[in-house]
């Protein structure tokens, strides 16, 4: 039976291009790794739908159940999962991220 | 509940028995660590699936009794000198 909150996971995937399920708000994260990635984000002019996990555990669980990735912040483009804080980093270091918005057709700076 | 970074390290080779394994504590608090690994499992695979690869060696304490793990994986060849086996 699958956890009944993918439906919602999923809702928030199809209606936004970038989503980063994080701890706290893009305006106040309350951890340093879900801050980085904001500023990474911000930093490439991305328009982005960042999601509070803390405000609600079921969903925190299962978005650690629905791509098998046991930590937050967790990055979404077009529906796929890129990665936590340490990867988004390395790719936005590499230019590997800009390729990837480039790519999938959405608009940064 | 916290980790030393031995445990860590025996439960990376645990499950990857090439993997050289070189962790920093980053706060000397026990839940704030960096990790390199280096291991021929890697190969081929995307970044996510060679976090993947070592978050199931470590068996389910990532993110729970592991607060913070910043990875970096790669292969041998590309592994730093510090880090060759």
């Amino acid at each position: 039976m699958t956890n009944p909150v993918f439906d919602r996971i999923k809702q928030d995937l199809n209606e936004n291009d970038v989503v980063l399920y994080m701890k706290g708000t893009p305006m106040f994260p309350q951890c340093g790794f879900s801050a980085a990635v904001v500023q990474v984000l911000s930093d490439l002019g991305v328009k982005f739908k960042g999601i509070d996990i803390l405000v609600d555990p079921s969903l925190r669980e299962a978005v650690k159940q629905y791509t098998n990735w046991p930590t937050l912040p967790q990055l979404y483009v077009k529906g796929e999962f890129v990665g936590g804080c340490d990867i988004v980093r390395e790719m936005a270091a590499s230019g590997e991220l800009k390729q990837l918005l480039d790519g999938k057709g959405v608009a940064h700076a | 509940m916290a980790m030393e970074a031995n445990e860590i390290e025996a439960l990376i080779k645990a499950g990857l028995p090439d993997a050289v394994v070189v962790i920093e504590d980053l706060r000397g608090d026990g839940d704030h660590y960096s990790a390199l690994v280096v291991s021929e499992a890697f190969r081929g695979k995307s970044r996510v699936q060679q976090h993947q690869i070592v978050y199931a060696a470590l068996q389910g304490k990532m993110g729970g009794d592991l607060h913070a793990l910043a990875l970096q994986t790669t292969t041998p060849e590309n592994a730093p000198d510090f880090a060759k086996g």
